[in-house]
């Protein structure tokens, strides 16, 4: 098979092996960036100081609007971050080189969004204690809101997935980036704002929970090829 | 046995086929609408609980209906051709998005009309109209999407590959905004339900219905018939049939 | 006589952006062992070409086939046997050339770092091999490019311009390494504007807008 006299046939490389390569790298290049690492988390937490500043003080009000609040600041943060998951590599032409490198583009885009998840989603998780502290949400209910937050953010970064990997190299992307992953992200604000605010009332918040983790398997199996053919629509 | 397929997908087949097919969709449509109309306003009892308000409904049960058909027609169309690379369906797709998102403001208007006498306010957050609001955002999504890259080809792949994302997600938003409304039900929000129907009321709707589905018909083929002009306008059948 | 199953073979390609016919019908064929320029004015279709036969962009009518075999159907072989580069060098600014290659190169075989450092001595960037790859020049960039081909270990070398930005030196070492792959037996497709000073085994494909 194989052309010309090359030596021996290459070792080729596996899947588990080419997917640590990618989440290395992307891991790699997140960090070696550390303020495009914080700003989307500044901007969750200055949205969410807006709505006190906009509204009133008032503990027992601010505790009605606080899972809306804190969903919508996530939502928002998030789309934020998602502009930058494929652009880099589009602009200096690595995303063509991925396309070509002999392994599963599809694998590469999980590996991709795992990696952007970690740096963005989770580090919002792990912030929501603040924001709940600051917008009177009981301890009790931590537990629940950050568990709704996780499944939340990462199905939102496999949306956004879809979305970026349709935007990419078009001008104003990123408003059409919006337009386009808020509509699909509402059952999410629907279900996990539902479900903080069933634990912050003690109504019991697990069906919300279930329904959310439903959406969030539905999102990951699905989403991924999805992502990919869009992003072989955006390199033809 | 795929040639005859692929001949039905033609464009100057489809062309010809869409301005034949023209004239019975208008006729059909004006019949069985004009039944609907005169039946519904003219000779349906008023409902027992909502009065004469009711009778929008032959205009806002059609038009949310032929919102999510619309939809459905666009993002297949769009699937056939980015699957089988049946490039008539992107035509297709485009042509109807445009209707899609009018039907889709129609019923919110009508929606909101209705909900006025009932809710004494234009909007109350009902769980079916807030879906058709989201349906609206999907297809104003899609509708933006399309033009937004330079190379046509692309941002019909685009348009469809989203559509279909969209499709899946339909039921999705509808069953979540329910879920939703179901938890902030407030006690005097009546929903937008159907009355119960008589005769004298049921069929004046069926015929609503089956008259807007004729009507998108129509003009889905006219709205065709210009985006195959548009889309194959270097052909030589087309410069040949315009310059004649 | 090169038959479809010796190399690559692209037959009677269209690909139409918009409403230009950019490619109207293109055929080649490349066998072991040859070197194939292709040439033509700005806006010929060069670089929509060779991202055809990369398998980057799918042609509305037309196939290409790597040894026989489409390569839709068979594309984790033939991208295997691929080495593409593109007009731009395709590094990430906030890797070193190490890294860089590493990841690339690693993605498609299993390599030791010592053959990395031994691809960027060969195109004569070993001191560039822990700087990031933004502070490094055009023409560095383009040698770390080059030797990321070269460490692909690939028969097929697809390039797109990839004289552009090096100096004269740089030039003739393109030259040395297009000829010593072709020597081996190895398969090349450049895309340039300019004449290429390379031997006996290079044909000439001229594209017209």
């Amino acid at each position: 098979m194989t052309v010309g006299s090359r030596g021996e046939a290459p070792v080729l490389v596996g899947l588990g092996e080419a997917f640590g390569l990618v989440l290395r790298r992307e891991l790699r290049l997140s960090f070696r960036r550390p303020d495009q690492l914080l700003q989307p988390l500044v901007f969750f937490l200055i949205v969410t100081t807006l709505f006190p500043l906009g509204l009133s003080v008032q503990l027992s009000l601010l505790r009605e609007m606080a899972p809306g609040v804190l969903w919508v600041a996530a939502l928002l943060s998030s789309l934020l971050s998602l502009d930058s998951l494929f652009k880099s590599d589009a602009d200096d032409g690595t995303l063509e080189q991925l396309a070509l490198s002999g392994q599963s583009l599809t694998l590469i885009v999980v590996a991709k969004t795992l990696a952007h998840w970690l740096v963005s989603g989770a580090a919002l998780v792990l912030v929501s204690p603040l924001v709940g502290t600051a917008l009177a949400i009981p301890t009790a209910a931590f537990a629940t809101m950050m568990g709704s937050l996780a499944l939340g953010t990462l199905t939102l970064s496999w949306l956004g997935a879809i979305g970026a990997g349709l935007t990419v190299g078009l001008k104003r992307g990123n408003v059409l980036l919006s337009l386009i992953v808020l509509p699909l992200a509402m059952p999410l604000l629907i279900f996990g704002a539902g479900a903080t605010d069933r634990a912050i009332s003690g109504t019991g918040a697990l069906g919300a929970l279930y329904l959310l983790a439903a959406l969030c398997v539905l999102t990951c199996t699905l989403a991924p090829f999805a992502a990919t053919a869009a992003l072989r629509i955006t390199l033809e | 046995m795929w040639t005859w397929f692929y001949r039905l997908a033609s464009p100057p087949f489809v062309f010809r086929v869409a301005a034949a097919l023209t004239p019975w969709f208008v006729a059909l449509a004006a019949l069985t609408i004009g039944y609907g109309v005169i039946a519904g306003l003219a000779f349906a009892p008023p409902d027992y609980q909502q009065g004469d308000a009711f009778r929008i409904i032959y205009v806002h049960v059609p038009s949310a209906w032929l919102s999510l058909f619309a939809y459905t027609t666009m993002a297949v169309a769009g699937a056939i051709a980015l699957i089988w690379r049946i490039k008539i369906g992107h035509a297709v797709a485009a042509a109807t998005a445009p209707i899609g998102a009018s039907f889709t403001l129609l019923a919110l208007v009508t929606g909101s009309l209705w909900g006025r006498p009932m809710w004494g306010t234009y909007w109350a957050w009902d769980p079916r109209l807030t879906s058709e609001l989201i349906l609206l955002f999907l297809y104003v999504g899609v509708m933006s999407l399309r033009p937004a890259f330079e190379d046509p080809g692309r941002g019909d792949r685009a348009a469809a590959l989203l559509s279909i994302v969209g499709l899946v997600n339909v039921p999705i938003i509808h069953y979540s905004v329910v879920w939703w409304n179901s938890l902030h039900q407030g006690a005097t929000v009546a929903k937008l339900g159907k009355p119960s129907m008589p005769g004298s009321m049921l069929w004046p709707l069926l015929s609503m219905s089956v008259g807007f589905m004729l009507f998108y018909g129509a003009i889905l083929c006219i709205r065709l018939r210009g985006e195959v002009l548009n889309r194959e306008r270097q052909a030589t059948w087309v410069q040949e049939a315009v310059k004649s | 006589m090169t038959t479809a199953a010796d190399g690559l073979c692209v037959e009677k390609v269209h690909v139409w952006r918009g409403d230009r016919h950019v490619l109207r019908g293109v055929s080649l064929t490349l066998g072991e062992g040859e070197l194939l320029h292709v040439s033509g004015p700005n806006g010929s279709g060069k670089t929509t070409l060779l991202r055809v036969a990369s398998g980057l962009l799918r042609p509305e009518q037309g196939t290409v086939t790597w040894l026989g075999r489409s390569i839709a159907a068979a594309s984790a072989e033939f991208q295997t046997a691929l080495a593409y580069a593109s007009h731009e060098p395709a590094l990430k600014g906030d890797l070193t050339a190490l890294e860089n290659l590493r990841f690339m190169v690693g993605l498609k075989r299993r390599v030791t770092t010592a053959e990395l450092h031994a691809s960027l001595e060969r195109t004569g960037v070993a001191p560039c091999a822990d700087l990031p790859a933004r502070v490094l020049s055009a023409g560095q960039r383009r040698r770390v490019a080059l030797a990321r081909v070269l460490a692909f270990r690939a028969p097929l070398w697809l390039l797109d311009e990839p004289y552009s930005n090096l100096d004269a030196a740089g030039a003739a070492l393109l030259s040395a390494l297009l000829e010593e792959h072709v020597a081996t037996g190895g398969l090349a497709l450049v895309v340039a504007h300019h004449d290429l000073q390379i031997g006996s085994a290079t044909r000439r494909l001229g594209l017209a807008p």
